[in-house]
């Protein structure tokens, strides 16, 4: 690593079903969000990185471009990182490297989705399953959440209602988050009673289809000393793919089950490396994940270290995730609530570090990390403790 | 004066997707001689469905073909009770299944199963339960020339 970097600036607009802003006016509130907390303009950015998707969902290819001149890409180097769900994640990681290396002092990181501009996402992300052997079978990101659900309620004894416990969590959370998309109080009962999915899946525990932006603006440390402005630095990132093939990752030869989110352990042991972080459970205070479905939560504070394998049911009923409990799980309400596919993983980032800023502000003195982390189909998982 | 906030529109792209001769070799046995054939790594006797040309864990051609057992054991499953677009009219049932023989599990529909009480159908589902292959009278060399059915 040639420098340090740090998180000065994030922004996000409010999350919603429809938003009658195009994709490249979204972006822009977003990114002059980012750019004002950071005390910046767009003068002031080096380069950027666009957070976008599948492009299916808006219906227009390639749609980074349409978004180069609204977030002040012209004449400036520009990529678009897409990795599915891990897509804003991803998108942040390269901006760390951009800058870790050297290359760039300021990046902006910035995106924006409206997954229900299309008739059904579910349609779109079907194709996301080869088209030979797999996609003929109806498979969705709900079918696949499904099959995780089975195995881990098989392999641990998880319940529907310690799965329901999380939306029931997640909703309360997003009532304090003013861009949340859905938020409120509901019971156990609403989720048990809630039309099934994919069984074991829910309408509670499923994301919503959101529409909205989000930025991040990355600095190197020399940038920052002379900003005077508070920031979240990067500390630690890790990523790592897994195999497309869900049926190679249950009995027989399995390498890892597909219970468990083992890639997202590999991912997080080497960011706690860089981190030089040894008890997550005691040195991480908040923990931002994309967890699009309720049980996906589960094995993903399993994998980040907070508890065993198949613990997390039991601890998650005693409020070990709450709030106030030992590691906040998505306080923001997290992608559960709000689901802008192409920038979700950075608005866990965002909440991330807005979580570790308030903190600090209130005095507190304990070292505290917020941890946002990502994860899609292949298992490719990535997050950014900063 | 109109309020005017969406303009309709859409994609319709057609495609011949290519199956390499792996999928040719798999289909053609399918087709013809209603067998399920996975290719066997020579290096670690890994037997991978859906079939693959290369063992993804030792990197050698996997060139040595094996017919696999026509019954397995339920890995993983899921009820769909709702219509998605452009996917199977609901309700379906479908399955991962590792086949007697095989060392990955490969996905299809769990067919001849009342899914009308959708607990009740997940609980005949469970894991660890055994199916048997059943193939279809007339097959045109797709996945869906087979299915699987509770033993």
């Amino acid at each position: 690593m040639r420098q340090r970097s740090a998180i000065v600036g994030v922004g996000q607009t409010p999350y919603r079903s429809h938003q009658n802003f195009t994709i490249p006016e979204l972006s822009q509130q977003a990114a002059f969000q980012a750019l004002e907390m950071a005390g910046m303009t767009m003068d002031d950015i080096d380069a950027i990185v666009y957070s976008m998707g599948p492009s299916q969902f808006l219906g227009v290819n390639e749609p980074d471009k349409w978004c180069v001149d609204a977030i002040g890409g012209r004449h400036k180097s520009f990529m678009r990182i897409h990795t599915g769900g891990a897509t804003g994640a991803s998108a942040a990681q390269a901006g760390f490297y951009h800058v870790a290396s050297g290359l760039f002092n300021t990046v902006l990181v910035v995106g924006a989705d409206k997954v229900r501009e299309c008739k059904d996402s579910q349609q779109v992300l079907n194709t996301i399953w080869d088209p030979f052997y797999e996609r003929q079978f109806g498979l969705t990101t709900i079918t696949m959440a499904a099959f995780q659900a089975v195995r881990h309620m098989y392999l641990y004894g998880t319940t529907e209602e310690q799965m329901a416990l999380v939306a029931v969590r997640s909703w309360e959370n997003a009532l304090s988050n003013p861009v949340a998309h859905l938020k409120g109080k509901i019971s156990v009962d609403d989720v048990m009673k809630s039309l099934y999915y994919c069984w074991p899946i829910k309408k509670y525990d499923t994301c919503p289809s959101s529409a909205g932006g989000a930025a991040v603006v990355i600095a190197s440390e020399e940038i920052v000393r002379k900003s005077g402005r508070k920031p979240a630095w990067i500390r630690g990132c890790s990523e790592f793919a897994n195999t497309v093939f869900l049926g190679d990752q249950m009995g027989g030869m399995a390498q890892v089950d597909f219970a468990d989110s083992d890639i997202l352990a590999m991912a997080a042991a080497e960011a706690y490396r860089q981190a030089g972080i040894r008890e997550p459970a005691r040195e991480i205070r908040v923990a931002e994940m994309y967890a699009p479905f309720t049980l996906c939560e589960l094995p993903m504070v399993e994998a980040l270290g907070f508890c065993r394998k198949g613990g997390s049911g039991r601890l998650n009923e005693e409020g070990f995730f709450n709030r106030d409990g030992r590691v906040a799980v998505n306080p923001s309400g997290g992608t559960l609530c709000t689901n802008a596919i192409a920038v979700a993983a950075l608005a866990r980032i965002c909440d991330g570090c807005c979580r570790s800023w308030v903190w600090r502000r209130r005095g507190c003195r304990s070292r505290m990390t917020a941890m946002p982390c990502a994860r899609a189909r292949g298992d490719r998982s990535s997050f950014t403790p900063s | 004066m109109g309020h005017i906030e969406t303009l309709p529109g859409g994609w319709s792209v057609e495609y011949h997707y290519a199956m390499g001769p792996t999928g040719v070799k798999f289909f053609t046995a399918l087709k013809e001689e209603a067998k399920i054939t996975a290719p066997k790594c020579p290096k670690c006797g890994l037997v991978m469905l859906p079939p693959r040309s290369f063992c993804e864990r030792c990197f050698v051609e996997a060139d040595q073909w094996v017919e696999v057992g026509a019954e397995g054991t339920i890995q993983s499953f899921t009820i769909v009770p709702v219509k998605f677009e452009s996917l199977p009219d609901p309700p379906y049932a479908v399955a991962y299944v590792l086949l007697d023989g095989a060392g990955t599990a490969m996905v299809n529909f769990v067919k001849n199963l009342d899914l009308t009480d959708i607990r009740e159908a997940a609980r005949k589902l469970a894991i660890g339960n055994r199916v048997r292959v059943v193939f279809e009278k007339e097959r045109k060399g797709t996945i869906q020339d087979f299915h699987y059915e509770l033993i």
